[in-house]
């Protein structure tokens, strides 16, 4: 029996010409993609030791990896957050070097030709040379390109693939790699422990403030890959610095999975902004962990943008471990059709005084559905301690989508000397709003696009201007494929 | 040629018949007043007129602008040249009035066909200058507040005066004032009037105005070509402002009886 009704048929339109225009603009695929190395589908001893071999890695390094791969196998997939049994373990590339890798390239020509095409159209070079400090590219596996203002250098500041990282600086990797988050976390970090490569090595000399942002793209071409960067971020005591991350893929039928993991140390007096613009395409599995540990009147800031992927977990966490730390999270997310955003943050006031401000604004659309899932916890005897937490969700389109919007904030608060606030609500746009508007001219998609900038704007009014233009343009085009 | 033509028009929502056979007309350089008590179909006329769906037209007909208004939607109606200042505006947050009104003016220049004639396009900041601030100027509107989320966390007075900025800014050829008195104090009354005068006074050969109210004190303020009286869904009597004097003497009552 063919149980397809019409407003099926308006949704898988829907969803077609979405997929159409975000494999135009950021799903091209290069057939012409070259792998001096692809490791075969599944995980196993050997396929680390592999990893390890061809990356040259101290034997200290090559041991942490294998314990992870051990946690890895004991620890349980998470009974919580969106559904996981879909991810094939046995059926992803855990590594895919492309050829040239290796040897960081400074200048665009040198990196193969089908690597530098795809970061020429994703729009990478113009930003570097506009308005970025510096520049990492990597591609599947490995950072194909890296630069850093000469300047910025001079001062000390370190910007390296980690890979990099752990050779030239091993006695600071060492110092702080699985520090923030270990391999125990759960089971992606042990995965991400085990087979990581790529991602971003920063050191911010003490006090220096570096003006314009760092980015780092990651971009996945073949299909059944897994990436897995790593990102150390150290800001010395009074340093400050801004860290964007970027990323996109060619949608395929068959799934890919991108966990990484995030570590940030910001030391007494620093700052550090990391920004996530995540597009991924809609067969990738986004499962990421991200934590930093602040000292003492230390700020760190999350913004973290999540558009697109299958499903995403990802709770950007901070732990105020000195007085007068600061920790923000502002999280914008989008669901469309088929996704599941399962976002939100973590604060962790482990320090006298410290405060935290998380702002969630998420929207579902035609069957989308986005958790906000947060933890607040004061621990004993940290008095002083303010927190403020806001939820906002806006449902779109048709009711008979069923798109769904869950708030799950849990606050743990063990000390009465605690200032806390919070809010929660989920809106619709209603038809007053939109009568108000197109009595003025504009037409009713315009007017739906306005009100739904207008509510991210608190999140996107916090970005560099272009990235906010891009995350406007990542927003219309999830607005195209509007069902209602 | 009129602005308005309303023949016989009757409106319902669901099954409730709330205007029963309205004949009413406006020409440039025209104000009509319509007054009546609460619930007599007032607020419910603006709303047919600019389009809003909730209201069935059953009967009659409504010509804007010399053509049949039919299935139009409101923004097609705005880009012809109609507009409404709401009673009750809503609030719309993030989406700062500037940049609103910027966007509205660029659709209203496009006009019913959409097509945009960038060579008559004022700037961002022509725009800005020519169009915003006059009467941001009378009607002593901060720049802070054209910044922020439309209506958003603006008080009563405060949105009626960002209504009458909408008005004076976007340049129509036909506006419907919905009890823009409402909530206003003396002084914010003479303000808000003085600007829509103002506007009036200045395009009067092309435009026209509906002021819709319950209260006689508007009539201080400007100077109607009519008045009409709404009971019941009905205009029940039109004149000159002699109308609006025996409503001030005697109330509606004096009116019907």
């Amino acid at each position: 029996m063919d149980k397809t009704t019409p407003k099926d048929n308006a949704a898988l339109d829907a969803l077609s010409s979405y997929d159409d225009r975000y494999q135009e603009q950021y799903g091209f695929e290069d057939e012409a993609a070259a792998y001096e190395y692809l490791s075969e589908k599944g995980l196993n001893p050997e396929v680390i030791r592999a990893i390890s071999r061809i990356k040259g890695e101290p034997e200290w390094m090559l041991e942490k990896r294998l314990k992870a791969y051990e946690i890895f196998l004991e620890k349980p997939m998470p009974a919580w957050g969106g559904d996981l049994s879909g991810i094939d373990f046995d059926n992803i590339h855990y590594y895919i070097r492309p050829e040239k890798a290796g040897n960081l390239k400074a200048t665009w020509d040198e990196v193969p030709d089908y690597v530098k095409n795809t970061f020429d159209k994703l729009g990478i070079p113009e930003a570097e040379r506009k308005f970025l400090a510096g520049v990492g590219a990597q591609y599947e596996s490995e950072v194909m390109y890296h630069s850093l203002q000469e300047e910025l250098s001079k001062q000390g500041v370190i910007f390296l693939s980690p890979d990099e990282g752990l050779k030239q600086y091993p006695e600071i990797f060492k110092e702080y790699f699985g520090t923030v988050i270990s391999a125990r976390d759960n089971k992606f970090a042990a995965l991400n422990t085990a087979v990581w490569s790529g991602g971003s090595f920063i050191y911010i000399p003490k006090g220096l403030k570096v003006e314009m942002p760092l980015q780092t793209y990651f971009r996945i071409n073949t299909k059944n890959a897994g990436q897995f960067e790593r990102t150390l971020i150290i800001a010395d005591e009074g340093s400050d610095v801004h860290y964007i991350e970027g990323c996109s893929a060619p949608i395929h039928t068959t799934d890919s999975l991108h966990s990484a993991v995030v570590e940030i140390v910001v030391k007494k007096g620093a700052k550090v902004r990391y920004t996530t613009i995540q597009n991924w395409s809609r067969n990738v599995y986004n499962l990421v962990t991200k934590r930093a540990v602040a000292y003492e009147n230390a700020r760190m800031e999350w913004i973290d943008g999540n558009l697109g992927s299958k499903l995403t977990m990802k709770y950007p966490s901070v732990y105020l471990m000195g007085e007068g730390a600061h920790g923000e999270v502002l999280s914008l997310a989008f669901a469309g059709s088929g996704r599941v955003q399962d976002t939100g943050a973590k604060m962790i006031h482990s320090a006298p005084n410290t405060t935290s401000v998380i702002t969630a604004k998420s929207i579902a659309k035609d069957g989308g559905v986005t958790t906000y899932r947060g933890l607040v916890r004061v621990e004993p005897g940290m008095t002083g301690c303010r927190t403020s937490v806001q939820c906002d969700a806006l449902l779109l389109g048709d009711d008979s989508a069923g798109s769904v919007s869950n708030t799950y904030p849990t606050m743990d608060i063990r000390e009465m000397d605690t200032v806390i606030e919070h809010e929660a609500q989920v809106s619709k746009i209603t038809d007053e709003q939109l009568l108000y508007l197109q009595t003025r001219g504009v037409d009713v998609a315009l007017a739906r696009g306005m009100i739904v900038n207008g509510f991210f704007e608190p999140i996107i009014r916090e970005l560099p201007m272009e990235y906010a233009l891009e995350l406007n343009r990542l927003v219309e085009l999830e607005m195209e494929g509007s069902l209602g | 040629m009129s602005l308005l033509n309303l023949e016989n028009l009757s409106v319902a929502v669901g099954t409730q018949e709330i205007l029963k056979g309205i004949d009413f007309a406006v020409s440039p350089g025209e104000v009509h007043v319509i007054m009546g008590p609460n619930g007599s179909g007032k607020s419910t006329l603006a709303q047919t007129i600019v389009g809003n769906t909730q209201y069935q037209v059953t009967d009659g007909s409504i010509e804007l602008f010399g053509k049949e208004a039919g299935n139009t939607t409101p923004d097609q109606r705005a880009r012809a040249g109609l507009f409404l200042s709401f009673q009750h505006p809503v609030a719309i947050p993030g989406l700062p009035l500037f940049n609103f009104l910027y966007t509205a003016y660029t659709a209203q220049l496009a006009g019913e066909g959409d097509i945009l004639d960038e060579q008559k396009k004022l700037s961002v900041n022509d725009f800005y200058r020519t169009r915003m601030l006059p009467p941001m100027t009378w009607l002593d509107v901060p720049e802070e507040m054209i910044q922020r989320g439309v209506n958003d966390e603006l008080s009563g007075g405060e949105r009626k005066k960002t209504e009458v900025l909408q008005l004076a800014v976007l340049e129509p050829k036909l506006a419907i004032i919905d009890e823009l008195d409402a909530g206003l104090d003396v002084d914010a009354l003479k303000m808000v009037f003085a600007a829509v005068n103002r506007v009036f006074e200045q395009r009067k050969d092309t435009m026209g105005l509906i002021i819709i109210t319950h209260n006689q004190k508007v009539l201080d303020y400007i100077t109607p070509t009519m008045v009409h009286v709404m009971m019941d869904g009905s205009i029940v009597a039109s004149g000159g402002p002699e109308i609006a004097q025996i409503l001030e003497t005697e109330g509606y009552k004096g009116i019907n009886g």
